[in-house]
Protein backbone atom coordinates (compact mmCIF):
# COMPACT_ATOMS: atom_id res chain seq x y z
CA UNK A 1 0.00 0.00 0.00
CA UNK A 2 1.38 3.42 -0.89
CA UNK A 3 0.66 6.37 1.35
CA UNK A 4 -2.22 8.51 0.17
CA UNK A 5 -0.14 11.70 0.19
CA UNK A 6 3.61 11.92 0.14
CA UNK A 7 4.75 15.22 1.65
CA UNK A 8 8.25 16.64 1.62
CA UNK A 9 10.38 16.43 4.78
CA UNK A 10 13.32 18.33 3.37
CA UNK A 11 16.37 18.26 1.15
CA UNK A 12 19.49 16.19 1.74
CA UNK A 13 22.97 16.85 0.38
CA UNK A 14 25.66 14.18 0.43
CA UNK A 15 29.35 15.03 0.96
CA UNK A 16 32.47 12.91 0.76
CA UNK A 17 34.61 14.74 3.31
CA UNK A 18 33.90 15.90 6.85
CA UNK A 19 35.43 19.33 6.13
CA UNK A 20 32.99 19.79 3.21
CA UNK A 21 30.11 19.05 5.56
CA UNK A 22 31.36 21.61 8.09
CA UNK A 23 31.75 24.22 5.33
CA UNK A 24 28.26 23.45 4.02
CA UNK A 25 26.71 23.63 7.47
CA UNK A 26 28.45 26.94 8.08
CA UNK A 27 27.21 28.30 4.71
CA UNK A 28 23.64 27.11 5.34
CA UNK A 29 23.41 28.64 8.80
CA UNK A 30 24.92 31.91 7.57
CA UNK A 31 22.25 31.92 4.81
CA UNK A 32 19.70 32.03 7.60
CA UNK A 33 18.57 28.40 7.59
CA UNK A 34 17.72 27.29 11.11
CA UNK A 35 15.94 23.93 10.77
CA UNK A 36 18.91 21.92 9.61
CA UNK A 37 20.81 18.91 10.80
CA UNK A 38 24.03 17.15 9.87
CA UNK A 39 24.88 13.44 9.93
CA UNK A 40 28.35 11.95 10.15
CA UNK A 41 29.77 8.50 10.96
CA UNK A 42 31.91 10.05 13.71
CA UNK A 43 31.75 13.15 15.92
CA UNK A 44 33.08 16.35 14.31
CA UNK A 45 33.98 18.92 16.90
CA UNK A 46 33.33 22.07 14.85
CA UNK A 47 30.01 20.86 13.46
CA UNK A 48 27.93 21.96 16.42
CA UNK A 49 29.16 25.51 16.09
CA UNK A 50 28.91 25.45 12.28
CA UNK A 51 25.24 24.45 12.42
CA UNK A 52 24.54 27.50 14.54
CA UNK A 53 22.55 25.28 16.88
CA UNK A 54 20.83 27.11 19.70
CA UNK A 55 22.16 26.42 23.18
CA UNK A 56 21.00 23.15 24.65
CA UNK A 57 19.20 22.97 27.96
CA UNK A 58 21.16 19.85 28.92
CA UNK A 59 23.60 21.68 31.27
CA UNK A 60 20.65 22.89 33.34
CA UNK A 61 19.21 19.36 33.50
CA UNK A 62 22.61 18.03 34.63
CA UNK A 63 22.92 20.76 37.26
CA UNK A 64 19.49 19.96 38.65
CA UNK A 65 20.29 16.22 38.67
CA UNK A 66 23.51 16.98 40.56
CA UNK A 67 21.72 19.15 43.12
CA UNK A 68 19.04 16.50 43.68
CA UNK A 69 21.76 13.86 44.16
CA UNK A 70 23.71 16.13 46.50
CA UNK A 71 20.79 17.03 48.77
CA UNK A 72 19.29 13.54 48.55
CA UNK A 73 22.58 11.90 49.50
CA UNK A 74 23.14 14.27 52.41
CA UNK A 75 19.64 13.98 53.86
CA UNK A 76 19.56 10.22 53.39
CA UNK A 77 22.58 10.03 55.72
CA UNK A 78 21.12 12.63 58.06
CA UNK A 79 17.86 10.73 58.28
CA UNK A 80 19.60 7.38 58.85
CA UNK A 81 22.11 8.55 61.46
CA UNK A 82 20.09 11.18 63.33
CA UNK A 83 16.43 10.15 63.05
CA UNK A 84 15.99 6.52 62.03
CA UNK A 85 18.92 4.78 63.73
CA UNK A 86 20.79 7.13 66.07
CA UNK A 87 23.92 5.35 67.29
CA UNK A 88 26.91 6.75 69.17
CA UNK A 89 30.13 6.25 67.16
CA UNK A 90 33.30 7.19 69.01
CA UNK A 91 31.48 9.88 71.00
CA UNK A 92 30.95 11.98 67.88
CA UNK A 93 27.75 13.98 67.41
CA UNK A 94 24.99 12.19 65.52
CA UNK A 95 25.08 14.86 62.85
CA UNK A 96 28.78 14.48 61.92
CA UNK A 97 28.88 16.28 58.61
CA UNK A 98 32.51 15.51 57.63
CA UNK A 99 31.65 11.82 57.49
CA UNK A 100 28.71 12.58 55.17
CA UNK A 101 30.78 14.41 52.54
CA UNK A 102 32.15 11.43 50.52
CA UNK A 103 28.70 9.83 50.05
CA UNK A 104 27.17 13.25 49.31
CA UNK A 105 29.85 13.79 46.65
CA UNK A 106 29.27 10.38 45.07
CA UNK A 107 25.50 10.92 45.02
CA UNK A 108 26.02 14.30 43.34
CA UNK A 109 28.03 12.63 40.58
CA UNK A 110 25.45 9.83 40.27
CA UNK A 111 22.56 12.28 40.00
CA UNK A 112 24.40 14.45 37.49
CA UNK A 113 25.48 11.46 35.36
CA UNK A 114 22.02 9.92 35.28
CA UNK A 115 20.49 13.31 34.44
CA UNK A 116 23.06 13.72 31.65
CA UNK A 117 22.28 10.38 29.99
CA UNK A 118 18.50 10.43 30.45
CA UNK A 119 18.26 14.16 29.73
CA UNK A 120 20.29 13.72 26.53
CA UNK A 121 17.95 10.95 25.37
CA UNK A 122 14.84 12.94 26.26
CA UNK A 123 16.00 16.20 24.64
CA UNK A 124 17.04 14.30 21.50
CA UNK A 125 13.58 12.72 21.33
CA UNK A 126 15.03 9.21 21.64
CA UNK A 127 14.10 6.42 21.25
CA UNK A 128 12.57 7.34 17.91
CA UNK A 129 11.29 4.38 15.87
CA UNK A 130 10.70 6.41 12.69
CA UNK A 131 12.67 9.20 11.07
CA UNK A 132 12.11 10.43 7.49
CA UNK A 133 15.83 10.62 6.62
CA UNK A 134 15.91 6.81 6.38
CA UNK A 135 13.55 7.04 3.40
CA UNK A 136 16.62 7.99 1.37
CA UNK A 137 18.38 4.70 0.54
CA UNK A 138 21.85 6.29 0.35
CA UNK A 139 21.47 7.59 3.92
CA UNK A 140 22.67 4.15 5.12
CA UNK A 141 26.16 5.42 4.23
CA UNK A 142 25.90 7.98 7.05
CA UNK A 143 27.16 5.26 9.38
CA UNK A 144 30.02 4.37 7.00
CA UNK A 145 31.90 7.01 5.03
CA UNK A 146 29.52 9.72 3.85
CA UNK A 147 28.41 13.00 5.38
CA UNK A 148 24.91 14.43 5.03
CA UNK A 149 23.35 17.84 5.50
CA UNK A 150 19.56 18.08 5.73
CA UNK A 151 17.52 21.28 5.48
CA UNK A 152 13.97 20.70 6.66
CA UNK A 153 10.96 21.92 4.71
CA UNK A 154 9.53 23.56 7.83
CA UNK A 155 12.35 26.11 7.79
CA UNK A 156 10.81 29.55 7.06
CA UNK A 157 13.45 30.20 4.43
CA UNK A 158 12.84 26.85 2.71
CA UNK A 159 11.89 27.01 -0.96
CA UNK A 160 12.21 23.83 -3.01
CA UNK A 161 13.88 25.43 -6.01
CA UNK A 162 15.99 28.03 -4.24
CA UNK A 163 17.18 25.65 -1.52
CA UNK A 164 18.01 22.97 -4.10
CA UNK A 165 20.05 25.55 -6.00
CA UNK A 166 21.77 26.65 -2.82
CA UNK A 167 22.71 23.08 -1.85
CA UNK A 168 23.97 22.42 -5.40
CA UNK A 169 26.23 25.46 -5.08
CA UNK A 170 28.03 23.76 -2.16
CA UNK A 171 29.36 21.07 -4.54
CA UNK A 172 27.81 18.03 -2.90
CA UNK A 173 28.02 14.60 -4.49
CA UNK A 174 24.25 14.65 -4.87
CA UNK A 175 21.16 16.50 -3.61
CA UNK A 176 18.15 14.33 -2.78
CA UNK A 177 14.61 15.03 -1.65
CA UNK A 178 13.50 13.45 1.61
CA UNK A 179 9.88 12.25 1.78
CA UNK A 180 8.05 12.50 5.04
CA UNK B 1 62.58 30.35 7.93
CA UNK B 2 59.06 30.88 9.20
CA UNK B 3 58.26 32.87 12.31
CA UNK B 4 57.49 29.67 14.15
CA UNK B 5 60.97 28.25 13.64
CA UNK B 6 62.83 31.32 14.89
CA UNK B 7 63.48 31.87 18.57
CA UNK B 8 60.64 33.44 20.51
CA UNK B 9 62.88 36.35 21.53
CA UNK B 10 63.25 37.44 17.88
CA UNK B 11 59.61 36.92 16.94
CA UNK B 12 58.10 38.48 20.07
CA UNK B 13 60.37 41.46 20.87
CA UNK B 14 58.18 42.41 23.84
CA UNK B 15 59.54 39.41 25.72
CA UNK B 16 62.98 40.98 25.74
CA UNK B 17 61.61 44.29 26.98
CA UNK B 18 59.98 42.56 29.97
CA UNK B 19 62.94 40.45 31.03
CA UNK B 20 65.19 43.12 32.52
CA UNK B 21 62.47 45.03 34.49
CA UNK B 22 61.23 41.75 35.97
CA UNK B 23 64.70 40.63 37.03
CA UNK B 24 65.56 44.09 38.39
CA UNK B 25 62.28 44.50 40.30
CA UNK B 26 62.61 40.99 41.73
CA UNK B 27 66.19 41.55 42.82
CA UNK B 28 65.29 44.92 44.33
CA UNK B 29 62.38 43.35 46.21
CA UNK B 30 64.62 40.59 47.54
CA UNK B 31 67.14 43.22 48.63
CA UNK B 32 64.38 45.01 50.59
CA UNK B 33 63.36 41.68 52.12
CA UNK B 34 66.96 41.26 53.27
CA UNK B 35 66.19 44.02 55.78
CA UNK B 36 63.59 41.67 57.22
CA UNK B 37 66.24 38.98 57.38
CA UNK B 38 68.41 41.25 59.53
CA UNK B 39 65.55 42.37 61.79
CA UNK B 40 63.61 39.14 62.28
CA UNK B 41 65.44 36.18 60.71
CA UNK B 42 62.99 33.55 61.99
CA UNK B 43 60.04 35.28 60.29
CA UNK B 44 62.13 35.78 57.15
CA UNK B 45 62.82 32.05 56.83
CA UNK B 46 59.15 31.14 57.36
CA UNK B 47 57.99 33.53 54.66
CA UNK B 48 60.85 32.52 52.40
CA UNK B 49 59.92 28.83 52.69
CA UNK B 50 56.37 29.66 51.65
CA UNK B 51 57.46 31.85 48.73
CA UNK B 52 60.05 29.28 47.66
CA UNK B 53 57.53 26.43 47.66
CA UNK B 54 55.17 28.51 45.49
CA UNK B 55 57.86 29.18 42.86
CA UNK B 56 59.16 25.61 43.07
CA UNK B 57 55.58 24.42 42.66
CA UNK B 58 55.23 26.22 39.32
CA UNK B 59 58.66 24.99 38.19
CA UNK B 60 58.17 21.33 39.09
CA UNK B 61 54.49 21.38 38.21
CA UNK B 62 55.46 22.44 34.69
CA UNK B 63 58.13 19.73 34.52
CA UNK B 64 55.59 17.10 35.61
CA UNK B 65 52.87 18.35 33.24
CA UNK B 66 55.41 18.23 30.41
CA UNK B 67 56.11 14.59 31.23
CA UNK B 68 52.39 13.81 31.46
CA UNK B 69 51.92 15.34 28.03
CA UNK B 70 54.78 13.29 26.56
CA UNK B 71 52.82 10.20 27.59
CA UNK B 72 49.24 11.36 27.00
CA UNK B 73 49.58 13.61 23.95
CA UNK B 74 46.88 16.11 23.04
CA UNK B 75 46.60 19.59 21.56
CA UNK B 76 46.46 21.20 25.02
CA UNK B 77 50.08 20.31 25.66
CA UNK B 78 51.49 21.19 22.25
CA UNK B 79 50.63 24.88 22.61
CA UNK B 80 52.12 25.13 26.12
CA UNK B 81 55.12 22.87 25.55
CA UNK B 82 57.57 25.76 25.24
CA UNK B 83 56.41 27.69 28.33
CA UNK B 84 56.61 24.34 30.15
CA UNK B 85 60.19 23.84 28.98
CA UNK B 86 61.17 27.40 29.87
CA UNK B 87 59.71 27.05 33.38
CA UNK B 88 61.53 23.78 33.96
CA UNK B 89 64.82 25.40 32.88
CA UNK B 90 64.51 27.78 35.85
CA UNK B 91 65.23 24.73 38.02
CA UNK B 92 69.00 25.40 38.35
CA UNK B 93 68.15 28.85 39.74
CA UNK B 94 65.65 27.26 42.14
CA UNK B 95 68.40 24.88 43.24
CA UNK B 96 70.60 27.82 44.28
CA UNK B 97 67.63 29.58 45.89
CA UNK B 98 67.21 26.58 48.20
CA UNK B 99 70.34 27.65 50.08
CA UNK B 100 68.54 30.19 52.34
CA UNK B 101 66.37 27.33 53.61
CA UNK B 102 69.52 25.37 54.49
CA UNK B 103 70.81 28.47 56.27
CA UNK B 104 67.52 28.82 58.17
CA UNK B 105 67.17 25.18 59.22
CA UNK B 106 67.70 26.00 62.91
CA UNK B 107 64.83 28.50 62.78
CA UNK B 108 62.50 26.41 60.66
CA UNK B 109 62.85 22.90 62.04
CA UNK B 110 62.86 22.27 65.80
CA UNK B 111 64.27 18.78 65.29
CA UNK B 112 67.62 20.37 64.34
CA UNK B 113 68.01 21.81 67.86
CA UNK B 114 69.84 19.33 70.11
CA UNK B 115 68.28 20.88 73.21
CA UNK B 116 64.76 20.16 72.00
CA UNK B 117 65.57 16.64 70.84
CA UNK B 118 67.25 15.76 74.16
CA UNK B 119 63.98 16.37 76.02
CA UNK B 120 61.73 14.63 73.50
CA UNK B 121 61.63 10.84 73.28
CA UNK B 122 59.66 10.81 70.02
CA UNK B 123 62.11 13.11 68.26
CA UNK B 124 64.97 10.90 69.44
CA UNK B 125 63.26 7.97 67.73
CA UNK B 126 62.75 9.97 64.56
CA UNK B 127 66.38 11.09 64.51
CA UNK B 128 67.30 8.20 62.27
CA UNK B 129 65.45 10.05 59.49
CA UNK B 130 65.24 13.62 60.78
CA UNK B 131 68.90 14.58 61.15
CA UNK B 132 70.77 17.37 59.42
CA UNK B 133 73.27 15.41 57.27
CA UNK B 134 70.61 13.01 55.97
CA UNK B 135 68.24 15.94 55.33
CA UNK B 136 70.90 17.67 53.22
CA UNK B 137 71.81 14.47 51.39
CA UNK B 138 68.16 13.86 50.52
CA UNK B 139 67.70 17.45 49.33
CA UNK B 140 70.79 17.01 47.13
CA UNK B 141 69.33 13.83 45.71
CA UNK B 142 65.99 15.47 44.88
CA UNK B 143 67.66 18.37 43.11
CA UNK B 144 69.98 16.07 41.15
CA UNK B 145 67.02 13.97 40.01
CA UNK B 146 64.89 16.96 38.98
CA UNK B 147 67.75 18.75 37.25
CA UNK B 148 68.82 15.65 35.32
CA UNK B 149 65.28 14.95 34.08
CA UNK B 150 64.71 18.59 33.15
CA UNK B 151 68.11 18.89 31.47
CA UNK B 152 67.64 15.77 29.33
CA UNK B 153 64.08 16.61 28.27
CA UNK B 154 65.10 20.15 27.31
CA UNK B 155 68.24 18.96 25.52
CA UNK B 156 66.29 16.40 23.50
CA UNK B 157 63.59 18.98 22.80
CA UNK B 158 66.25 21.22 21.28
CA UNK B 159 67.59 18.31 19.17
CA UNK B 160 64.04 17.64 18.02
CA UNK B 161 63.71 21.27 16.91
CA UNK B 162 66.97 21.15 14.96
CA UNK B 163 66.81 17.71 13.33
CA UNK B 164 63.12 16.73 13.36
CA UNK B 165 64.21 13.15 14.08
CA UNK B 166 61.05 11.22 15.05
CA UNK B 167 63.08 8.84 17.25
CA UNK B 168 63.67 11.64 19.77
CA UNK B 169 60.00 11.77 20.78
CA UNK B 170 60.15 8.06 21.66
CA UNK B 171 63.20 8.68 23.86
CA UNK B 172 61.47 11.58 25.61
CA UNK B 173 58.45 9.38 26.28
CA UNK B 174 60.55 6.68 27.90
CA UNK B 175 62.29 9.18 30.15
CA UNK B 176 58.95 10.77 31.05
CA UNK B 177 57.46 7.46 32.18
CA UNK B 178 60.28 6.90 34.63
CA UNK B 179 60.58 10.59 35.36
CA UNK B 180 56.99 10.86 36.58
CA UNK B 181 57.63 8.00 38.98
CA UNK B 182 60.77 9.73 40.25
CA UNK B 183 58.87 13.04 40.54
CA UNK B 184 56.11 11.39 42.59
CA UNK B 185 58.54 9.82 45.01
CA UNK B 186 60.93 12.76 45.37
CA UNK B 187 58.23 15.37 45.84
CA UNK B 188 56.56 13.18 48.47
CA UNK B 189 59.75 12.99 50.50
CA UNK B 190 60.70 16.59 49.78
CA UNK B 191 57.34 17.78 51.14
CA UNK B 192 57.80 15.55 54.20
CA UNK B 193 61.27 17.04 54.76
CA UNK B 194 60.69 20.70 53.97
CA UNK B 195 57.07 21.28 55.04
CA UNK B 196 55.73 18.42 57.17
CA UNK B 197 58.78 18.28 59.47
CA UNK B 198 57.97 21.83 60.64
CA UNK B 199 55.64 19.94 63.02
CA UNK B 200 57.92 16.95 63.59
CA UNK B 201 55.54 14.97 65.81
CA UNK B 202 52.81 14.99 63.25
CA UNK B 203 52.56 12.91 60.10
CA UNK B 204 50.15 12.45 57.25
CA UNK B 205 50.85 9.97 54.47
CA UNK B 206 48.71 11.86 51.95
CA UNK B 207 50.70 15.07 52.48
CA UNK B 208 52.97 14.55 49.46
CA UNK B 209 50.03 14.03 47.15
CA UNK B 210 48.39 17.26 48.37
CA UNK B 211 51.60 19.06 47.39
CA UNK B 212 51.65 17.31 43.99
CA UNK B 213 48.05 18.39 43.33
CA UNK B 214 48.94 21.93 44.39
CA UNK B 215 51.98 22.02 42.12
CA UNK B 216 49.92 20.84 39.15
CA UNK B 217 47.35 23.52 39.91
CA UNK B 218 50.01 26.24 40.22
CA UNK B 219 51.57 25.16 36.93
CA UNK B 220 48.31 25.08 34.96
CA UNK B 221 47.28 28.48 36.33
CA UNK B 222 50.66 29.95 35.42
CA UNK B 223 50.57 28.41 31.93
CA UNK B 224 47.10 29.86 31.29
CA UNK B 225 48.45 33.31 32.16
CA UNK B 226 51.44 32.89 29.81
CA UNK B 227 49.34 31.49 26.96
CA UNK B 228 46.81 34.31 27.29
CA UNK B 229 49.64 36.84 27.06
CA UNK B 230 51.12 35.09 24.01
CA UNK B 231 47.74 34.70 22.30
CA UNK B 232 47.35 38.47 22.14
CA UNK B 233 50.52 38.91 20.07
CA UNK B 234 51.81 37.62 16.75
CA UNK B 235 52.56 34.91 15.76
CA UNK B 236 50.27 33.01 18.14
CA UNK B 237 47.30 35.40 17.86
CA UNK B 238 46.10 33.54 14.75
CA UNK B 239 46.90 30.09 16.14
CA UNK B 240 45.65 29.84 19.70
CA UNK B 241 41.97 28.93 19.62
CA UNK B 242 39.22 29.06 22.21
CA UNK B 243 39.36 25.28 22.33
CA UNK B 244 42.93 25.41 23.70
CA UNK B 245 41.79 27.53 26.63
CA UNK B 246 38.80 25.26 27.08
CA UNK B 247 41.16 22.29 27.55
CA UNK B 248 43.38 24.17 29.99
CA UNK B 249 40.30 25.39 31.88
CA UNK B 250 39.13 21.80 32.23
CA UNK B 251 42.56 20.80 33.54
CA UNK B 252 42.44 23.69 36.01
CA UNK B 253 39.07 22.42 37.23
CA UNK B 254 40.48 18.89 37.52
CA UNK B 255 43.39 20.10 39.67
CA UNK B 256 41.11 22.24 41.85
CA UNK B 257 39.02 19.16 42.57
CA UNK B 258 42.08 16.94 43.01
CA UNK B 259 43.53 19.32 45.60
CA UNK B 260 40.20 19.53 47.42
CA UNK B 261 39.85 15.76 47.36
CA UNK B 262 43.33 15.18 48.83
CA UNK B 263 43.04 17.94 51.43
CA UNK B 264 39.64 16.80 52.58
CA UNK B 265 40.73 13.14 52.69
CA UNK B 266 43.55 14.08 55.05
CA UNK B 267 41.14 16.00 57.27
CA UNK B 268 38.44 13.30 57.21
CA UNK B 269 40.78 10.47 58.16
CA UNK B 270 42.39 12.42 60.99
CA UNK B 271 39.01 13.70 62.19
CA UNK B 272 37.53 10.19 62.16
CA UNK B 273 40.51 8.64 63.97
CA UNK B 274 40.62 11.47 66.51
CA UNK B 275 44.03 10.44 67.90
CA UNK B 276 45.94 13.04 69.96
CA UNK B 277 49.14 12.77 67.93
CA UNK B 278 47.33 13.19 64.61
CA UNK B 279 44.86 15.94 65.50
CA UNK B 280 47.48 18.29 66.96
CA UNK B 281 48.10 19.71 63.48
CA UNK B 282 44.44 20.69 63.18
CA UNK B 283 43.82 21.83 66.76
CA UNK B 284 45.53 25.21 66.51
CA UNK B 285 44.44 25.56 62.91
CA UNK B 286 40.75 25.08 63.65
CA UNK B 287 40.36 26.36 67.21
CA UNK B 288 42.03 29.76 66.83
CA UNK B 289 41.61 32.58 64.33
CA UNK B 290 43.50 30.41 61.82
CA UNK B 291 40.08 28.88 61.22
CA UNK B 292 39.26 31.93 59.09
CA UNK B 293 42.12 30.96 56.79
CA UNK B 294 40.80 27.40 56.61
CA UNK B 295 37.35 28.69 55.69
CA UNK B 296 38.96 31.00 53.15
CA UNK B 297 40.67 28.01 51.55
CA UNK B 298 37.41 26.07 51.21
CA UNK B 299 35.83 29.13 49.63
CA UNK B 300 38.62 30.48 47.40
CA UNK B 301 40.65 27.35 46.68
CA UNK B 302 37.62 25.16 46.00
CA UNK B 303 34.05 26.51 45.98
CA UNK B 304 34.49 29.69 43.93
CA UNK B 305 36.75 28.21 41.21
CA UNK B 306 34.60 25.06 41.10
CA UNK B 307 31.39 26.96 40.36
CA UNK B 308 33.07 29.36 37.92
CA UNK B 309 34.85 26.59 36.02
CA UNK B 310 31.61 24.70 35.51
CA UNK B 311 30.56 27.54 33.19
CA UNK B 312 31.55 26.91 29.60
CA UNK B 313 32.07 30.61 28.82
CA UNK B 314 34.53 30.88 31.72
CA UNK B 315 36.82 28.31 30.13
CA UNK B 316 36.53 29.52 26.52
CA UNK B 317 36.95 33.25 27.08
CA UNK B 318 40.68 33.74 27.63
CA UNK B 319 40.16 37.11 29.31
CA UNK B 320 37.94 35.59 31.99
CA UNK B 321 40.01 32.46 32.42
CA UNK B 322 43.24 34.39 32.90
CA UNK B 323 41.70 36.35 35.78
CA UNK B 324 40.70 33.14 37.49
CA UNK B 325 44.23 31.78 36.88
CA UNK B 326 45.78 34.77 38.67
CA UNK B 327 43.26 34.26 41.46
CA UNK B 328 44.26 30.59 41.72
CA UNK B 329 47.95 31.46 42.08
CA UNK B 330 46.97 33.68 45.03
CA UNK B 331 44.89 30.81 46.42
CA UNK B 332 47.95 28.57 46.14
CA UNK B 333 49.87 31.09 48.24
CA UNK B 334 47.03 31.02 50.79
CA UNK B 335 47.27 27.23 50.95
CA UNK B 336 51.05 27.30 51.49
CA UNK B 337 50.53 29.94 54.18
CA UNK B 338 48.06 27.54 55.83
CA UNK B 339 50.64 24.74 55.68
CA UNK B 340 53.57 26.77 57.04
CA UNK B 341 52.57 29.71 59.23
CA UNK B 342 50.17 28.28 61.86
CA UNK B 343 52.86 25.99 63.32
CA UNK B 344 54.99 29.03 64.15
CA UNK B 345 52.12 31.14 65.48
CA UNK B 346 49.90 28.72 67.35
CA UNK B 347 47.86 31.45 69.07
CA UNK B 348 46.18 32.66 65.92
CA UNK B 349 46.49 34.60 62.67
CA UNK B 350 49.79 36.44 62.37
CA UNK B 351 50.63 38.17 59.11
CA UNK B 352 54.07 39.68 58.55
CA UNK B 353 54.92 42.09 55.73
CA UNK B 354 57.43 39.47 54.62
CA UNK B 355 54.57 37.01 53.93
CA UNK B 356 53.53 39.34 51.12
CA UNK B 357 56.83 40.92 50.10
CA UNK B 358 58.80 37.69 49.72
CA UNK B 359 56.37 35.80 47.45
CA UNK B 360 56.00 38.95 45.34
CA UNK B 361 59.75 39.54 45.03
CA UNK B 362 60.73 35.93 44.53
CA UNK B 363 57.87 35.45 42.07
CA UNK B 364 58.91 38.50 40.04
CA UNK B 365 62.52 37.35 39.96
CA UNK B 366 61.38 33.87 38.93
CA UNK B 367 59.25 35.38 36.15
CA UNK B 368 62.32 37.25 34.87
CA UNK B 369 64.29 34.00 34.70
CA UNK B 370 61.33 32.36 32.95
CA UNK B 371 61.17 35.08 30.28
CA UNK B 372 64.92 34.75 29.75
CA UNK B 373 64.47 31.03 29.10
CA UNK B 374 61.34 31.44 26.97
CA UNK B 375 63.15 33.74 24.53
CA UNK B 376 65.77 31.14 23.74
CA UNK B 377 63.62 28.62 21.88
CA UNK B 378 60.94 28.75 19.18
CA UNK B 379 57.50 29.38 20.62
CA UNK B 380 55.98 26.13 19.28
CA UNK B 381 57.49 22.62 19.00
CA UNK B 382 57.08 22.32 15.20
CA UNK B 383 58.67 18.86 15.04
CA UNK B 384 56.60 17.35 17.80
CA UNK B 385 54.81 14.25 16.46
CA UNK B 386 51.54 15.68 17.79
CA UNK B 387 52.06 19.04 16.12
CA UNK B 388 50.22 18.34 12.86
CA UNK B 389 47.25 16.81 14.54
CA UNK B 390 47.02 19.63 17.04
CA UNK B 391 47.58 22.62 14.78
CA UNK B 392 47.66 21.26 11.20
CA UNK B 393 44.15 22.47 10.38
CA UNK B 394 45.09 25.98 11.37
CA UNK B 395 48.59 26.21 9.89
CA UNK B 396 48.57 24.11 6.73
CA UNK B 397 45.01 24.15 5.52
CA UNK B 398 44.68 27.79 6.47
CA UNK B 399 41.46 27.21 8.38
CA UNK B 400 40.97 30.14 10.71
CA UNK B 401 40.20 28.94 14.20
CA UNK B 402 37.80 30.78 16.43
CA UNK B 403 40.71 32.53 18.07
CA UNK B 404 40.77 33.41 21.70
CA UNK B 405 40.58 37.16 21.11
Amino acid sequence: MTPARSSLYGLMAEFEHPSDLVEAARAASSQGYRCLDAYSPFPIEELHEALGSPHTRLPLVVLLGGLVGCLGGYFLQYWVSVIAYPINVGGKPLHSWPAFIPVTFECTILGAALAAVLGMLALNGLPQPYHPVFNVPRFALASRDRFFLVIEAVDPRFDLEQTTGFLQSLHPREVMTVDD
Amino acid sequence: MSALERNAGEVIPELGRHQRPLLAAGALGLAVCAIGWVLEPAQFYQSYLMAYMLCLGVTLGCLALGMVHQLSGGAWGVVIRRPIGAASRVLPVMTVLFLPIVAGMQDLYVWTRPGVVAGDALLQHKQLYLNVPFFLARAGLYFIAWNVISHLLNKWGLEQDQTGDPQIARRMQRLSAGGLLVYGLTITFASFDWLMSIAPHWYSTIYGVIIIGGQGLSAIAFLIIVLEWLSRRPPLDTIIAKSHFHDLGNLLLAFVMLWAYFSFSQFLIIWAGNLPREIEWYVHRLQTSWMLLGGGLILFHFAVPLVLLLLRAMKREARLLVRLAVFMLLARLLDLYWLVAPDFHERGLALSWLDLALPLSLGTFWAGCFVYQLRRRPILPVHDPEFDEALGDILERGRRPSTAH
